[in-house]
């Protein structure tokens, strides 16, 4: 049973990973609509390609 | 779904033209209602976009022909009015906060994307289809922002800049930070609740001890954070509630969860007893759970009502040495000489220079009909010009105004507002404090039988008391409701609404605006003479469509009669024109029957918004434009009475009117010409006798007297202040949800009841358990949990009535623009 002493331990390592990951995803927005993005995929926008390709959108 | 004939393909308003405008989209045929939405459809279509109108939820709104040009937003080019909205990035391109009247839905926000960012300076657009809001960043060297402004328009959506204030971004930070504490405690829980099956198992199996105290260590640190900050904010909240000497729910809370937790570490070091960071952890994470949902419905509610409050007044044109120049409306000082194009707000309080101009002082009065004003005259800031260009001087702006007074009336009315006492917190302090008492006497009898025993016992009494359910109760309920109603377009903005409502006996509704709306509905006609409907319904149009009047917008655009010729405006009497050979008059009774010189003809009963059409043999019909009553006002009316509310119309328009509209809707009391002062007083008058009064108004002059009401509701198709001022906003075009959210308000404080009594029968039952030892902490947090998952499900109940009609309510969109350009400043 004393790989218990690895594997736990290790277990924490990924859930500190989990909630560091969580929390810039909170951070940089991406929890504030939650609406939008699932509508993005349907509308698919290859039948209107922009004339110029829009510039990286650096907030989101 | 419907009827696609008659209806605008864009903007889903009835055709009144025979045929409407022809588009064509992705190849098929359509009709739209007026040019406006021609230009806007085949914008669409020439961007290729036309998809947009498979995946819209309904229909979307057009901005008038004024504000698709761009001299209509050449004021917010001004550096001194962008300060206000626009902020400035390094690389020099510049974001606007803007937001946008008419969107609807996800495809609105993807539509105004894929639009945009193609324009030319655009570097992109982010708009959040739930509050509406935008924010556009551009570069100013290649588009100025009156261009992208008129293009946003000419899509359909009026935008309009509004500052975004503190509140914004605490209400962001705090949505941020309790989703994160959520996501820790959630975490957390899992982990610890692992660790605990395993010693909970390992207790029956001989677990080495070596491993038990690993794994409490474990536990432990895990705890820790979830303690600390996931359930920081009940200590704080616990803390402030012990300093105001008002026992709340986080106190009991707050003792729980810092004894077991200390418990828990405690034994941890000494290594023996028990832990309890499971139940602890646990406790944390349904809490606050609960506490982000209430949240999250509370910021919803507020964003789409309070940020239209809060935009920026539009801009004005001030004239310098005989020049016009636009500015910001802050920019004016007392003593500038203003020109006030018709159709515009007044931007500030003075005096009239040109020699008469006709204003709409609705907003502040109530009163629909225009004023006329004569030079000197003071006109106020917020009315609407009507008819031509006129000049003012300032003397009063910004906070001096007659519109900011009425505003502070609203924060008076509000601070003195009868404060309900919440069941919910006189239920909780009274059980806080026997709970308290309990665990102590718990804890002294205890300590003379079996000291060793005393604090798990009174730990057990403490976990198994917890007022988790009582905590939840009312929360769940109250989320649940709000949630229900804003499905049915009734929005709740404060959070002690629901109860407030539940508890009304007494119904105030405004006229204007409230029961009646002003919409282009053709007016009711009467023929008096040789003349059939239709053609005196078309020589009335022929004559109005050379009108600027109010009323006249009331008339569709003529169909054969042809031009009017020699159109000549009689100020407070109506118009006189020829077409072809005939001379007509259309105005009021008198006046019209001047035309054929029969006096007897004039006489008559003289009712306001009765418009009589006159040739020159006698006159030829008679037109109503009364304002429409909303639809089903009259059944909504009797099924509030019938839910035991008395109902009375209040309202600042003339005697005559008021009672019509009472006598159709079937509405026993109504009171006309009130000032938004007496209104207050009326209201003020019922709650001295002990009534609950809520109010429904839309108007600024109903601000002050929602603020005073018990509970208020504004109409979202209200102006800002009236929205600001409200407790609850009715987005949908008819009253109906007002009597569901009457009738769920109740049925919701039913099962706040439930709840109530549940939480303390189960805890008048648990707790002589706890305290005589029988149940272990571990069987207490079992029993709480269920207690609480209990409490929720019945909360939900409410949520599943009968399923949502399948045409939602859209919401009347907002109001935004159009109501603070034509009323704030």
């Amino acid at each position: 049973m004393t790989i218990i002493y690895l594997l736990i331990p290790l277990g924490l390592v990924v859930l500190v990973l989990a909630v560091g990951a969580f929390f810039w995803a909170v951070r940089s927005g991406q929890f504030d609509d939650m609406d939008t993005p699932a509508w993005r995929i349907l509308l698919d926008d290859d039948s209107a390609p922009p004339k110029e390709k829009p510039i990286k959108n650096k907030e989101s | 779904m419907l009827d696609t004939r008659s209806q605008c393909f864009h903007c889903g308003k009835p055709i009144e033209a025979t045929d409407g405008f022809p588009v064509e989209i992705e190849g098929d045929e359509h009709r739209v209602c007026s040019e406006s939405c021609r230009r806007v459809v085949d914008l669409i279509e020439q961007r290729e976009l036309g998809q947009f109108y498979r995946f819209r939820d309904g229909p979307t709104g057009t901005a008038s022909a004024r504000d698709q040009v761009e001299d209509r937003w050449a004021g917010y080019d001004r550096e001194a009015l962008q300060r206000e909205f626009v902020t400035q990035h390094e690389d020099g391109a510049r974001s606007a906060h803007l937001l946008l009247q008419g969107v609807r839905c996800a495809a609105c926000a993807w539509l105004i994307d894929s639009a945009m960012t193609a324009v030319p300076g655009v570097r992109s657009i982010n708009v959040d289809p739930v509050t509406t809001r935008a924010e556009l960043t551009w570069d100013p060297s290649t588009a100025r922002l009156s261009e992208l402004l008129a293009q946003l328009a000419r899509l359909g959506y009026t935008p309009c800049p509004y500052t975004e204030d503190d509140a914004d971004r605490v209400a962001v930070e705090e949505r941020r930070a309790s989703l994160k504490r959520l996501i820790v405690a959630g975490l957390g829980m899992m982990q610890v609740g692992s660790f605990a099956v395993a010693m909970y198992a390992g207790a029956f199996q001989n677990m080495d001890a070596d491993i038990r105290e690993f794994l409490r260590l474990i536990s432990l640190m895990v705890a820790t954070p979830v303690v600390f900050y996931a359930g920081w904010p009940f200590f704080v909240r616990a803390w402030k509630s012990v300093r105001e000497r008002a026992l709340g729910m986080d106190v009991p809370v707050s003792l729980a969860i810092g004894f077991a937790y200390v418990a828990s570490v405690w034994n941890t070091f000494i290594g023996s007893g028990e832990v309890y960071f499971d139940s602890a952890t646990m406790f944390v994470f349904f809490l606050s759970g609960a506490r982000y949902l209430e949240m999250m419905g509370r910021h919803r509610a507020l964003s789409m009502t309070g940020s239209m409050a809060r935009h920026l007044p539009g801009t004005a044109t001030r004239i310098v040495d005989g020049q016009a120049e636009e500015v910001g409306v802050m920019e004016l000082q007392p003593g500038d000489r203003l020109m006030v194009q018709p159709g515009k707000a007044v931007p500030a309080d003075g005096l009239l220079i040109s020699a008469e101009a006709r204003l709409d002082e609705s907003v502040l009065t109530g009163e629909s009909t225009p004023i006329r004003k004569f030079a000197g005259d003071p006109v106020v800031a917020g009315s609407l010009n009507l008819t031509h260009a006129a000049e003012m001087t300032v003397q009063r702006v910004g906070a001096e105004t007659v519109m900011a007074q009425i505003g502070r009336l609203v924060t008076d009315a509000r601070e003195q507002r009868p404060k309900l006492v919440e069941l919910a917190d006189r239920v909780a302090s009274w059980f806080v404090t026997s709970v308290l008492l309990a665990a102590t006497l718990t804890g002294l009898v205890w300590w003379q039988i079996a000291p060793e025993r005393t604090f798990e016992i009174v730990l057990a009494v403490l976990v198994v008391t917890c007022p988790c359910a009582l905590a939840l109760a009312t929360p769940a309920v109250f989320t649940v409701a709000t949630t229900a109603l804003a499905r049915r377009g009734f929005m709740i903005r404060r959070a002690g609404a629901v109860q407030a409502l539940s508890q009304v006996t007494d119904l105030v509704f405004d006229k204007t605006g409230t029961l009646t709306v002003h919409d282009s509905v053709a007016p009711e006609v009467t023929p008096l003479g040789a003349l059939d409907e239709d053609a005196a319904m078309d020589i009335a149009a022929a004559l109005e469509a050379c009108s600027e009047h109010p009323l006249a917008r009331a008339f569709p655009a003529p169909q054969v009669a042809g031009e009017a010729q020699d159109v000549r405006a009689v100020p407070g009497a109506g118009l006189e024109g020829r077409i072809g050979e005939q001379r007509y008059r259309i105005g009021t009774r008198e006046f019209a029957a001047e035309l054929f010189g029969d006096a007897a003809a004039a006489a008559g009963a003289e009712e306001r918004r009765l418009v009589y059409l006159a040739g020159e043999q006698g006159l030829l019909a008679e037109f109503d434009i009364a304002e429409r009553v909303r639809d089903g006002a009259r059944d909504d009316m009797q099924r509030l009475a019938s839910l035991g509310l008395d109902v009375t119309i209040a309202s600042g328009d003339a005697a005559v009117p008021v009672r019509n509209l009472a006598e159709r809707l079937g509405v026993g009391a109504s009171h006309a010409r009130l000032k938004p002062e007496d209104k207050l007083r009326f209201v003020r008058r019922l709650q001295e006798q002990g009534r609950n009064v809520a109010m429904v108004g839309d108007g600024i002059n109903d601000s002050p007297v929602l603020a005073g009401a018990d509970v208020s509701v504004a109409m979202g198709s209200g102006t800002s202040l009236a929205q600001y001022s409200a407790d609850c906003v009715l987005m949908s075009p008819t009253l109906e949800p007002l009597t569901e959210a009457f009738a769920l308000s109740r049925k919701a404080m039913g099962v706040v009841r439930q709840n109530l009594i549940w939480a303390i029968c189960y805890n008048l039952v648990a707790l002589p358990l706890a305290a005589t030892g029988v149940l272990a902490p571990w069987m207490a947090a079992l029993g709480m949990s269920g207690s609480s998952l209990l409490v929720t499900m019945n909360a939900l109940r409410l949520g599943r009535r009968q399923p949502v009609p399948a045409t939602a309510p859209v919401a009347d969109q907002p109001t935004c623009c159009k109501s603070v350009q034509e009323s704030a400043s």
